[in-house]
């Protein structure tokens, strides 16, 4: 069924196998959408359906203003990039030097952070947004030719933006530009912006060391930007409706709307678009449906599973912005929100995490190959009830030999979940390795666990 | 010999026009390779690198590195089971031990009929979907064992 029309992300929820019916649905909620206004809508992939709910006119705008105006507008919009990192976008494309030419514009759509879907639902539901964002972003820095970088996985995103792509270019809206679909092939890393610009020069995606920056050395020894989906798919309304009525939406520090990605113990885990600066507490219990019956929260990671996890009792009253989630001791990331319940064992879930890394890491790094292995098998060893006195300060002691240590910040990626775990959860790791098992499960389940 | 159908000629033609290196153009070349073949063999390899002018071992450390290249020879339908932390908070291991059952073999094996080769993925950016699987290419969320059965049962 891959061109069937997609249903909107909040209603793909199927009620759980044997679980309660999903809650009642809140009313509408005041906030009107941006980035995910079409989803939902018929055909929403189409550029009839897309020029009839006004795409294009905010390109139109921006092509009526030079480049450095539009790198003027983006700075004044204060967006700061989607992809992780939260850097403002307009200073990053400034950077960009005058004097040496080709200038690429890539688009990173690798979202491949466990926890994050809000690139892929936007690329596979709204494509126009996308190419218009990607645009005006070539515009600004004067870029003939950009790439659109998507995970090879997303199949359907890639038929989707190539068809989208081709009405583009009939209706004329391209120009002289070119925008290419290119696809990756399976590999985490290849969302790291430096990873990514090896994979499209045909090699393996090792991350490059910094500097110098892609800024002035990029794409095939280029000057090049890498912007995420969802930071391109901000630039149609910020030209469209003007940078004044964008810095009413968000906090003074982190403003524009943002995809909020829930997933884990809820009852309708989904997208949801807000400002930022959102309160936490109605995303997860009014927006996502609250917790399932009888279950209180116990853990949320809230920015995808690289960053560090908080306490239930660490997130009360906690905002959604780069500000807010940073002064409690995490980080915004990718706003991919993982929520777990009470019933949620921690050892269990750092060791998917550690897995995760282990398998992902690029094997560039010493530290990082060797370190995240090791992780992976130690916290094996605490899970299947096999734990050592020690073993807690052995993988803080591998932890801090690898953050920091590294060309590329996968290194961070591999660390803080396990210092955050156990710094935040010691007492749970402590439980395992003193009585050989999960207190929460029977030692047989726990013997069997893969 | 390995070769391209004039069509996949044609295909790789425009690929190669996209961008400044030849080089650039090894991971669309692979996914046309894969396509038409169903599978990278050594064959295959020194065959892409002859058409983009690479030493064979360009292409090779290419494709050893990412994980959607088969090495080996795949069934009529790859089933990718996403294992990772999302998914897993809702029942993506019980779910990939289900499918073992259902189709009689482990994560990385191929049946021996040739119609299934199962493999666990990471995270596939579906986490509010979780847990979900894909099959050759197309996305299934909210996955259940009923909801697997049936599917399998359409799969010749
Ligand atoms: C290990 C790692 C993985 C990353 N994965 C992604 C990704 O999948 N998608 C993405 O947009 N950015 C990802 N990033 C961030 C990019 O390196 C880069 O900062 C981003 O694409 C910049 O775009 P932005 O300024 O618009 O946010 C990753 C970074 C690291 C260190
Ligand atoms: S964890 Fe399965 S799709 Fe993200």
């Amino acid at each position: 069924m891959p061109d069937a029309p997609l249903e909107h992300p909040d209603q793909r929820r199927q009620p759980r196998e044997g679980g309660e019916p999903p809650a009642p649905v809140p009313p509408p909620p005041a906030y009107e959408p941006i980035l995910l206004r079409n989803i939902g809508i018929p055909d929403s992939h189409l550029l009839k359906t897309a020029l009839s709910r006004g795409a294009y006119q905010g390109l139109k705008k921006a092509q009526a203003m030079a480049p450095e105006a539009v790198i003027e507008e983006v700075k004044k919009s204060g967006l700061r990039g989607r992809g992780g990192a939260g850097f403002p976008t307009g200073n990053k494309w400034s950077f960009v030097p005058k004097d040496k030419w080709p200038h690429y514009l890539i688009v990173n759509a690798d979202e491949s952070e466990p926890g994050t879907f809000k690139d892929r639902a936007l690329i596979e539901n709204d494509p126009h947004l996308l190419i218009e964002g990607t645009l005006i972003g070539a515009h600004a820095l004067g870029a003939e030719v950009s790439y659109i970088y998507i995970r090879g996985e997303m199949v359907l995103g890639a038929k989707r933006l190539e068809a989208a792509l081709a009405e583009a270019r009939a209706a004329g809206l391209l120009g002289n530009r070119q925008i290419h679909v290119h696809r990756g092939a399976g590999a985490y890393i290849c969302g790291e912006e430096t990873g990514l610009l090896e994979s499209l020069e045909g090699k393996r995606g090792y991350p490059r060391l910094k500097p110098p920056f892609p800024a002035l050395v990029g794409a095939f020894g280029k000057p090049t930007v890498v912007n995420n989906v969802e930071t391109l798919a901000n630039l149609p309304a910020i030209f469209d409706k003007g940078v004044a009525w964008y810095r009413t939406i968000g906090t003074e520090k982190s403003p524009g709307p943002k995809i909020f990605c829930v997933s884990g113990h809820v009852r309708r885990p989904g997208n949801y678009e807000k400002p930022l600066g959102y309160p936490l507490e109605k995303l997860i219990y009014e927006d996502a449906g609250g917790l399932r019956p009888g279950r209180t929260l116990k853990a949320l990671i809230p920015g995808g599973s690289s960053m560090p996890v908080l306490r239930a009792d660490e997130v009360q009253g906690l905002t959604m912005d780069y500000e807010a989630v940073q002064a409690r001791g995490s980080l915004l990331g990718s706003a991919g929100v993982i929520v777990m319940d009470d019933s949620t064992c921690m050892v269990r879930c750092l060791l998917n995490i550690s897995r995760f890394y282990a398998h992902e890491s690029c094997g560039q790094c010493t530290p990082c190959r060797e370190g995240s292995t090791w992780l992976a098998k130690i916290l094996g060893r605490i899970e299947a009830g096999q734990g050592e006195g020690g073993d807690l300060e052995l993988l803080l002691d591998i932890c801090d030999n690898i953050a920091g240590k590294t060309i590329c910040p996968f290194g961070e990626a591999t660390a803080w979940p396990v210092q955050s775990f156990v710094k935040r959860f010691r007492d749970d790791f402590a439980a395992h390795i003193t009585q050989h098992r999960c207190p929460q499960r029977p030692a047989a389940v726990a013997a069997s666990a893969r | 010999m390995a070769a391209f159908s004039p069509q996949a000629l044609a295909e790789f033609q425009l690929i190669l026009g996209r961008y400044p290196t030849k080089r650039a153009a090894t991971l669309p070349t692979l996914h046309l390779a894969q396509r038409e073949f169903g599978w990278i063999s050594p064959e295959v390899m020194a065959y892409v690198a002859g058409l983009l002018e690479l030493p064979p071992i360009k292409v090779y450390e290419v494709v050893t590195f990412y994980t959607m290249f088969h090495q080996k020879p795949v069934g009529r339908h790859v089933i990718e089971a996403c294992a990772t932390l999302p998914c897993a908070l809702n029942g993506a291991e019980a779910l990939l031990e289900h499918v073992e059952k259902r189709i009689g073999i482990r994560a990385g094996e191929t049946t021996k009929d040739g119609r299934f080769t199962l493999k666990k993925a990471e995270c596939m950016a579906a986490c509010g979907g979780g847990p979900c699987l894909q099959v050759n290419g197309d996305y299934h969320e909210g996955m259940t064992p009923e909801k697997f059965d049936r599917l399998v049962a359409e799969l010749a």
